[in-house]
């Protein structure tokens, strides 16, 4: 519920290693409400979410080191630098990295020379492929939740993230993300759920 | 191998619905007419008992052989500081349920209860000023009691507040009832104050180990109107509760029904 | 877990470097506070000397209270709080750590201070070492009670009074062990018990309140 307004019912879904879920909606009709209660953040009204069999309101810390989320916010702080800010969030999830694996994430995604810099001089995107970057470095991590991951990317720096989603998927992941874009994913697991629908 | 379900519905938040009869009323649906039933009975008894109490107090009552007839504010000021500490313990047990299992209507009944509880602080306090100025000569001091009934004013103001400057019910339940938890210290500390500092206020004289230090019909009186008190905040907090209630259900069938019904 | 505490320790201090003027404000408000008290109440040395350690107190407090939003908030705003709540340590460290960050750019200072502004009170040993030790062990405390108040006021309007308003009760106690402490010690007696007061506080508060923020937190955050 958000409000007084009952957002979605009724869902039932599982997702298995491989598999891709795709949750579209209009604006407003809780896409991100339904991940962030997958993530744990917020509780449903009624339901439960299970990880391997264990609910993740008592799994907590032992669900999230199996959890990459990243969220509409850029999650980035502006006054750190791009490579601060990647050890930052990736240490914060349990997974050690290296200097050089950061910056070899950050070129990656084109931001090579721009690792130093402090973030809130880069652009809306640029932030937006630091705060990504860390897709690379959470190959270990078995699922992924991304709310709109292609927001404010350009072409080039799309293809790659929709790259590493299958390369993700293809090691046996599972990604769940909301997007308007279409994904064009070499993937036969995708399961779609609409939330447009699903309000009674 | 993630998986989502939806349990049963609205119903399947009440979980212990045929279970148990008492647990049958842990939803605000069935509590509403419940309150509204026993309400008028704790509000007669309140009155009842509050006349009783005054009367012991004020004609049947000895006269202080030190403070004369001053002291007979002794029947309201006792009583409201008894029950403003009550009043914020019973908060904090319904706060610490709310918090544990999650329920809908034991954050409510935290709700209801505090501005009683504030009241009675209130009350308390200047009660205990205007006995002051006649006993001790100054209309406040600094001693150890009644500053931290004083904070006790601010935890009720302060939890209140928070309550109010939150728009979502179930987050302004939580952050009060953590707010609520938090300042449970507080009720030991005003209890205890008298013993662990010597300071101008007067020690307890009423205790549950040993039999009172204070003649019976005074002794009397007091209990009388605790009691008389007691009764009242339970009314008025079925009363308020029941208004919540509505408040927070406003959406839903049975309240729609509800106020078809009453119109 | 221990590394994800000292990141957290290390990004906060490198944050609070790269901000220096909020840091400095709470500061500087808490020199002014204290030397605007002489020039209110007149420049008599024995009333300043009594006064001295309420004063320093209440702007100690004060300034605390000024520098709690600072603790939750941005990160609240830019994402990264919803990302510490995904933490593979638990949030309870997690926030212990943050409080620690804060108190050392916070507390400390202040701790640091407050003997060089006591002389402005005309305040000398043993009661500047007593105010100075009676600061150390009272504002880790003001800075954990606070924490649980700026968790709960997350992105509520009104932040700051409503802030206020809820911790204050909170913090009274330590205000009156904290500057009863100095004045025992001015009129002959030890002040163990003060201290002895103040290090339980400090060690209840160690171990209930950064539960009691994670909770906050997230409630906050739903």
């Amino acid at each position: 519920m958000r409000g007084r307004r009952r957002l979605f019912g009724g869902l039932n879904f599982a997702l298995r290693g491989g598999d891709l879920l795709r949750v579209t909606g209009a604006n407003g009709s809780g896409k991100t409400s339904l991940l962030r209660i997958l993530c744990g953040l917020l509780s449903p009204v009624c339901g439960r979410v299970r990880w391997h069999g264990g609910d993740i309101r008592w799994m907590r810390e032992e669900y999230w080191r199996q959890l990459l989320y990243i969220g509409h916010a850029h999650a980035v702080k502006e006054e750190l630098t791009a490579l601060e800010n990647l050890v930052v969030s990736c240490t914060l999830v349990g997974v050690n990295v290296s200097r050089e694996q950061a910056l070899e994430a950050l070129s990656r995604l084109g931001l090579a020379g721009y690792e130093a810099l402090p973030v809130k001089i880069l652009s809306r995107g640029q932030q937006r492929r630091v705060a990504l970057a860390r897709l690379f470095l959470s190959e270990k991590i078995p699922l992924w939740i991304l709310d709109e991951p292609f927001d404010a990317l350009d072409a080039g720096a799309m293809d790659y993230v929709r790259l590493l989603i299958a390369q993700h998927l293809a090691r046996g992941g599972a990604v769940v993300l909301t997007t308007h874009q279409e994904i064009r994913i070499e993937n036969p697991q995708v399961q779609c759920i609409n939330l447009d629908s699903r309000v009674t | 191998m993630m998986y989502v379900t939806p349990e049963n519905t609205t119903a399947g938040r009440d979980r212990f619905v045929g279970h148990s009869s008492w647990f049958r009323y842990s939803s605000p649906q069935t509590f509403f007419p419940l309150a509204g039933k026993l309400a008028p009975w704790f509000a007669v008894a309140a009155l009842l008992l509050a006349a009783a109490g005054l009367y012991l107090g004020f004609f049947v009552a000895p006269t202080d052989s030190q403070q004369g007839e001053a002291y007979r504010i002794i029947f309201i000021h006792v009583p409201a500081a008894w029950m403003s500490m009550f009043i914020y313990v019973v908060m904090t047990f319904w706060a610490g349920i709310c918090l544990t299992f999650n329920t809908r209507l034991s954050g409510m009944m935290a709700s209801a209860l505090a501005p009683t509880g504030a009241l009675f602080t209130f009350i308390a306090l200047w009660s205990g000023s205007l006995w002051g100025k006649p006993t001790w000569g100054a209309w406040w001091v600094w001693d150890a009691r009644l500053t931290s009934e004083l904070i006790l004013l601010f935890l009720y103001f302060g939890f209140m507040a928070l309550q109010g400057a939150i728009d979502d019910p179930r987050r302004a339940d939580k952050a009060g009832a953590v707010l609520a938890l938090t300042g449970v210290i507080n009720i030991p500390i005003i209890y205890f104050s008298v013993q662990w500092w010597n300071t101008l206020h007067q020690g307890a004289s009423v205790s549950l180990k040993s039999a009172p230090t204070m003649a019976a019909t005074m002794f009397a009186g007091i209990i009388v109107m605790v009691l008389a008190l007691w009764m009242y905040s339970i009314a008025v907090s079925l009363m308020r509760v029941r208004s919540i209630i509505l408040e927070r259900e406003r959406d839903s069938q049975w309240v729609a029904e509800y106020a078809s019904g009453q119109t | 877990m221990f590394t994800v505490l000292r990141c957290v320790i290390y990004r906060d201090l490198l944050l609070a470097s790269r901000r220096w003027a909020d840091v400095l404000t709470a500061l500087v408000f808490f020199v002014i506070v204290v030397s605007l008290f002489p020039l209110g109440v007149g420049p008599e040395p024995n009333l300043l000397r009594t006064i001295a350690p309420g004063v320093i107190w209440v702007a100690a407090l004060l300034a605390s209270m000024l520098s709690l939003t600072r603790m939750f908030a941005a990160d609240y705003a830019d994402g990264t709080l919803e990302q510490m709540l995904l933490s593979a340590a638990p949030l309870g460290a997690i926030v212990a750590a943050k409080i620690v960050a804060h108190w050392l750019v916070t507390g400390l200072l202040v701790v640091l201070i407050a003997p060089v502004l006591a002389l402005q009170f005309d305040l000398h040993q043993p009661l500047l070492g007593t105010l100075t030790l009676s600061l150390l062990l009272g504002t880790p405390v003001l800075s954990m009670i606070g924490a649980i108040g700026a968790a709960l006021t997350l992105g509520l309007r009104g932040g700051g009074a409503l802030l206020s308003l809820l911790v204050l009760p909170l913090y009274v106690p330590v205000l009156i062990i904290g500057a009863g402490s100095v004045d025992m010690v001015a009129a002959g007696l030890g002040a163990e018990a003060h201290f002895l007061l103040l290090a339980a506080l400090l060690v209840v508060a160690a171990a209930f309140a950064p539960w009691a923020v994670a909770a906050a937190l997230r409630i906050s955050a739903e």
